[in-house]
């Protein structure tokens, strides 16, 4: 896990206060909403699979790609099994947070960001290490695609 | 009360038939008091999504673990957790999950050692349930709270640690991890996190039987010819034998567990759940890489 520091853009600061002002019973039905708010892969993925990067570091097969287009605009597909929704919703908190921002915004966002959603004593600090892998690959494919 | 054993044919065969219920038996007995159903998974949001009226959620990350120590939680901590699942002492406890029952026997093993007398897996979990099209539902029970009494944990029969598995060297070990894991060339699961081990190889002596071999491709469990003939034939176990089974962190053996001692009836076997974790980080402990025991 990185642990840079940067900031929470306003998106991920919303995603982030929106949890822990749940009481703990409720948190977990805010990540399986997210899990079902992750859009479907655009058919030029879902077609060639092969494109997108593997996380393995997600108990569940998780997979995606990321987009840096001209303008700087990052975009992210993300695809994982219906049956790993703990996987789905920390991926649909990272499209919710962080697609359509600019590059620069996303690089600031903090490597710890997945220990500030409250979710450590229900969802364990080692299945939220698939959240700070996600986002770690995620940096690093917008970083090397602006290189 | 302890309900009745589910009498399909199929059960009969194994040592220890009242174990196992079939989807028929509980879907028949959803409603009996006495009965609770709970659900274990790997994924923590599983049961959300859906399970089976009436059952409770039981995760093994968050609760049967200690949250300190490696560990898991001492009798009064299983106590206050089954009491507030609603779960009584004399309850028939009927575990399903994901993944041919991986989570699901591993919690029946943590309750196993607290004795909860009348322990029985659905064979064939979550899957085949749903692949049956049977009811599921989102809405989660309110169980009475119970008083469950505070039993101290027995490690001594199922469980076994590192120092009793150094003295056990020579006698019979399985290793249920992925062959990629057992050689040495990987050291954690295909496509699984890196859970923190130095070194790659097994521990001298055992065989290699990857623990989904005893699952069906619906997910229940292969029938005790086909079982006999993966552990007796294959990987030479004796009736009377003192057997070891580890994976990683001891999950996926308590499901091999589960078949040599319930299914199989083999007096004698133990959970050594410190597995390759404490096992490949030990210092000086004996590794063997490579295909051979």
């Amino acid at each position: 896990m990185t642990t840079d520091s940067g900031t929470l853009n306003p998106r991920l600061r919303e995603i982030s206060e929106d949890f822990t002002a749940l009481p703990d019973s409720e948190r977990l039905q805010l990540l399986l909403e997210f899990a079902g708010e992750l859009p479907p892969l655009p058919a030029r993925y879902a077609e060639h699979h092969d494109q997108l990067e593997q996380v393995p570091e997600c108990q569940s097969p998780l997979f995606l790609a990321v987009e840096v287009g001209a303008d700087g605009i990052v975009h992210l597909f993300f695809d994982a099994p219906p049956e790993a929704p703990t996987t789905r919703g920390f991926a649909g908190i990272l499209h919710a947070g962080l697609d359509g921002l600019d590059a620069d915004e996303v690089l600031r966002t903090p490597g710890e960001f997945s220990a500030q959603l409250g979710l450590q004593d229900l969802v364990s600090p080692l299945r939220l290490r698939g959240l700070a892998a996600m986002l770690a690959r995620i940096k690093r494919q917008v970083r090397e695609q602006r290189a | 009360m302890a309900l009745p054993f589910d009498p399909a044919a199929k059960f009969q065969e194994y040592a220890r038939p009242e174990m196992l219920v079939s989807t028929d038996w509980l879907a028949a007995h959803l409603n009996d008091p006495g009965l609770v159903v709970a659900e274990s998974d790997e994924d923590v949001l599983l049961y959300e999504t859906g399970h089976i009226p009436g059952a409770v959620k039981l995760d093994w990350h968050t609760e049967l673990n200690d949250p300190v120590s490696r560990d898991y939680v001492d009798g009064a901590g299983f106590a206050r957790l089954m009491s507030d699942k609603g779960i009584s002492r004399d309850s028939t406890l009927v575990l399903y999950g994901d993944r041919n029952n991986w989570w699901a026997a591993y919690a029946l093993w943590v309750c196993t050692l607290f004795g909860h007398p009348d322990l029985r897996l659905l064979d064939g979990g979550r899957a085949k349930w749903i692949a049956e099209g049977r009811e599921m539902t989102t809405e989660v029970p309110e169980r009475p709270r119970t008083e469950y009494p505070v039993i101290e944990r027995d490690d001594s029969s199922a469980r076994a640690f590192r120092d009793e598995v150094q003295a056990h060297l020579g006698q019979p070990l399985i290793d249920v991890r992925s062959p990629g894991e057992y050689t040495g060339e990987l050291l954690h699961m295909p496509d699984y996190p890196q859970e923190g081990a130095l070194r790659g190889g097994h521990i001298p002596g055992a065989r290699s039987v990857p623990w989904s071999r005893a699952a069906a491709e619906d997910a229940t469990f292969r029938t005790r010819a086909e079982l006999e003939a993966i552990y007796a034939g294959e990987a030479e176990l004796r009736p009377a034998d003192d057997v070891v089974v580890y994976c990683r962190i001891g999950e996926r053996s308590s499901h091999t567990w589960f078949v040599l001692h319930h299914l199989l009836g083999y007096p004698h076997v133990r959970n050594y759940d410190g597995s390759w974790t404490e096992w490949g980080n030990s210092v000086r402990a004996p590794i063997r890489r490579g295909a051979q025991p």
